[in-house]
């Protein structure tokens, strides 16, 4: 007899009471180890978590408190990441200058120096120069916030909104998880324990922005939305159009889930349960040397892994000619059409696509382009970087809808991997990937011509 | 109080005490609520709501267990103490 | 190094601190690693004690493992198939109850197991006193009152997996009996099970689990067989 034959016997031995007796047993068993092994000397509750969550969940209090520690933990990341970014910058261009004297020194060849160099070191640095930074600081922050026990007050107060759209509170979780990394976000979703707003959590993550287009995104918000601006104002406007995306972000995200529910994803059932722990004071120094340490080096890491091939792919794209324009030049003049729909261009959609591994290194492929040194470039200065952008004809609608089309665009490689890990299916992980790309097509689409046809441009 | 009172977990005020008496549902939402402490006999009180009315929190074994109120609405006991 | 390596695994509700305990015991000598044919990544760390390597694996934070949620299924699957050699049950000091409810499913699956009691300060204040000698009396495996956060009580902790490895403690899980009727059943088909699939599991906590209707589990016992290519 086999297991499965055994166990079609035996379910006839099983009945609804026999397990309902068994988990109340299990319940009795542990309620006679408490009032053998432990005493309680005075019921004294914990008022503090109470009251405290008076506050935090309040019908007054609770979501603007939530909104505000939204904006504080972005405003938090992009203001103090802004000088370790520079300082990091300019000691990979001090080291660049050594480097490139080591390869003259040496005599090596010119593509070779161009790929390792201009290709390679160029494209990781950058990528660590403008994602340590702000990674280092949104993680632990997040971490404060999660050990404190915070987070699951955000899924409290949400689900009611998340259950609307059929989806489940703890969403909200997964979605602040994806605001550092949306890979590590679809893992994440496991908190969610009904696989359907668990799938609904996973198809929709990517419409949170993560750690890898934040610096895209914190770039032309500060370029474009808060140009007229200077100093703690401006970090202020940049935090506030940043907050103005994710909002649209989370409006996606709600009627994606909506239309899902309704469709691919109806009829199944779902539950409910949500731990709201004690209110804890976290370990601040251990926290946060811990997540800052982990992250960082996972993001070196990746740099490494998934940046540094892309950046010698796209090198050696933008250097191999075939008859007088390089390969990049050929797919740029072919998506250009496309791109100018949207109210982007021929260099945006290449530098989207070729950031498939990475969103990290999409700004710095587009620079190239732009600039067709055929390698990854380094800017001085935020304004000599707006008269890249201005002198290839950007304009308010373009850096909108590049900021758009990086918010909805289908998820990294790495997000799909783990899409695929997670669900074991492919239609499942394809459908991660079309849904994102055709809104991010749409939208875009939308805005420019409407743009276009009102003459607002 | 000398009657004892019936009424779902969803219909209690905050502060009130309810001992449960049945839960109406089956399934592996059955299985985790019993998990969670949710079963014959426990006492559970009310502890908040959320910002929109639902879910609502509750203090069952020691800890807080938020549920919705389809769940909610489906877990019946007496009430023992009235928080009002 | 040549030192002797064993794996520990951590189980535990969620909030129970278990991560900070896990944290605390492998400082930064932690990976994320993927076990046996496994796409499920789990985090790893490692700490050495006398001449041994304790390899430490965070399993995810459930409430009980009867296979109603995917990390559910992890945990349970990684005490029953992967066998630890020893379990280290995290419990949050404040609400013993619920959390004992856990201590007893594992005990039910493996035998070399430590419940670890945290948030012990917390408890303290509350008003909480916790006899760890009558509990581990009842429970026939070693009790431990800890706080990971303060890293409290860890030399103990960590002797006292270094004698359970080593032989020096024999665990004696404690047991559930179950009511009459239950127990007829489970015997029952024990005997069956414990001929198809020998000593690698527990039969009886298989019979339990048939009873319940866990057929994730029989699904699950079959893979592993086909893995291992005894089946």
């Amino acid at each position: 007899m086999s297991l499965e034959q055994l166990y079609t016997e035996a379910q006839k031995l099983s009945t609804k009471q026999i397990r309902d007796d068994i988990v109340q047993h299990l319940y009795e068993t542990s309620y006679q180890l408490c009032q053998e092994g432990v005493s309680y000397k005075k019921a004294k509750k914990d008022t503090k978590t109470e009251k405290l969550d008076a506050i935090f969940t309040s019908p007054i209090f609770g979501f603007p408190i939530m909104i505000i520690m939204l904006g504080i933990v972005f405003y938090i990341t992009i203001a103090g990441a802004n000088v370790p970014s520079t300082l990091l910058a300019d000691f990979f261009g001090w080291l660049e200058k050594y480097l490139t004297a080591l390869f003259s020194f040496l005599h090596t060849p010119n593509w070779l120096y161009g790929m390792l160099v201009l290709g390679l070191y160029r494209g990781t640095t950058w990528v660590i120069s403008v994602m340590l930074p702000p990674m280092a600081i949104f993680f632990p922050t997040f971490a404060l916030l999660e050990n404190y026990g915070y987070l699951p007050r955000v899924a409290f107060n949400m689900d009611r909104l998340f259950k609307k759209v059929g989806a489940h509170g703890k969403q909200s979780l997964t979605m602040a998880m994806g605001f550092g990394c949306n890979a590590a976000a679809v893992i994440s979703t496991r908190i969610i324990e009904s696989p359907r707003e668990r799938m609904l959590a996973i198809l929709t993550n990517n419409f949170v922005p993560c750690n890898g287009r934040w610096g895209t995104l914190i770039v032309f918000a500060s370029l474009f939305m808060a140009a007229g601006f200077t100093g703690g104002i401006k970090s202020l406007v940049t935090t506030g159009v940043l907050v103005g995306i994710v909002l649209f972000g989370v409006i996606v995200t709600f009627f994606v889930s909506w239309v899902l529910s309704k469709t691919l994803l109806s009829g199944i059932p779902t539950h409910y349960t949500l731990e709201l722990p004690p209110y804890r004071k976290p370990k601040i120094f251990d926290t946060v040397i811990r997540s800052s340490v982990t992250k960082s080096w996972s993001v070196l890491v990746r740099a490494v892994k998934v940046a540094a091939p892309a950046a010698v792919l796209t090198w050696v794209f933008a250097n191999i000619n075939i008859g007088d324009t390089s390969i990049l030049q050929h797919a740029v003049q072919f998506l250009d059409p496309f791109g100018k729909l949207l109210g982007l261009d021929g260099y945006i959609m290449i530098a989207f696509i070729l950031g498939l591994p990475a969103n990290e290194i999409v700004l710095p492929i587009l620079l190239m382009g732009y600039l067709s040194t055929g390698s990854l470039t380094e800017v001085d200065s935020m304004i000599d970087l707006k008269n890249i952008f201005i002198a290839h004809g950007w304009t308010w609608l373009t850096a909108l809808n590049m900021m758009l089309f990086s918010l909805l665009h289908y998820p990294c490689g790495t997000t799909l991997v783990n899409i695929y890990k997670e669900t074991k299916s492919k239609k499942w992980t394809f459908l991660a990937f079309i849904i994102p790309t055709v809104i991010a097509i749409l939208i875009p689409f939308i805005i420019a011509q409407t743009v276009r046809f009102f003459g607002w441009m | 109080m000398t009657r004892t009172k019936i009424i779902k977990l969803v219909d209690g005020e905050k502060g009130d005490i309810i001992k449960i008496t049945a839960l109406l549902l089956d399934g592996v939402m059955r299985r985790r609520l019993l998990d969670l402490g949710f079963v014959n006999g426990a006492f559970v009180e009310v502890a908040q709501k959320s910002p929109l009315g639902d879910p609502i929190a509750f203090r069952v074994s020691r800890t807080t267990i938020a549920l919705r109120k389809e769940e909610s609405g489906k877990i019946e006991g007496e009430l023992i103490i009235n928080g009002e | 190094m040549g030192n002797e390596y064993y794996r520990i695994a951590l189980v535990g509700n969620p909030n129970t601190g278990k991560s900070t305990l896990f944290n605390a015991l492998t400082g930064l000598r932690q990976h994320t690693g993927n076990w046996a044919g496994k796409t499920v990544s789990l985090a790893q760390g490692s700490v050495d004690f006398k001449n041994k390597t304790f390899q430490l694996i965070d399993l995810p934070g459930t409430y009980s493992l009867f296979s109603n949620s995917k990390d559910e299924e992890v945990a349970r699957n990684y005490i029953a198939f992967e066998k630890p050699d020893v379990t280290l049950v995290v419990l949050d000091a404040t609400s013993l109850e619920r959390n004992f409810n856990l201590a007893l499913q594992v005990m039910e699956m493996t035998t070399n197991v430590i419940i670890c009691i945290n948030l012990i300060d917390i408890a303290e204040k509350q008003g909480i006193e916790i006899h760890e000698k009558r509990l581990m009396n009842l429970m026939g495996v070693p009790v431990l009152k800890i706080s990971a956060r303060n890293k409290l009580g860890f030399p103990m902790l960590l002797d006292t997996i270094d004698r359970i490895v080593n032989g020096d403690i024999k665990c004696q899980s404690f047991q559930l009996k179950y009511p009459e009727e239950i127990e007829k059943k489970i015997l029952k088909i024990e005997q069956q099970i414990h001929e198809i699939i020998g000593d690698t599991v527990s039969a009886r906590w298989v019979a339990l689990r048939i009873l319940d209707g866990d057929e994730s589990l029989i699904n699950e016992i079959t893979k592993q067989f086909k893995l291992r290519g005894d089946y």
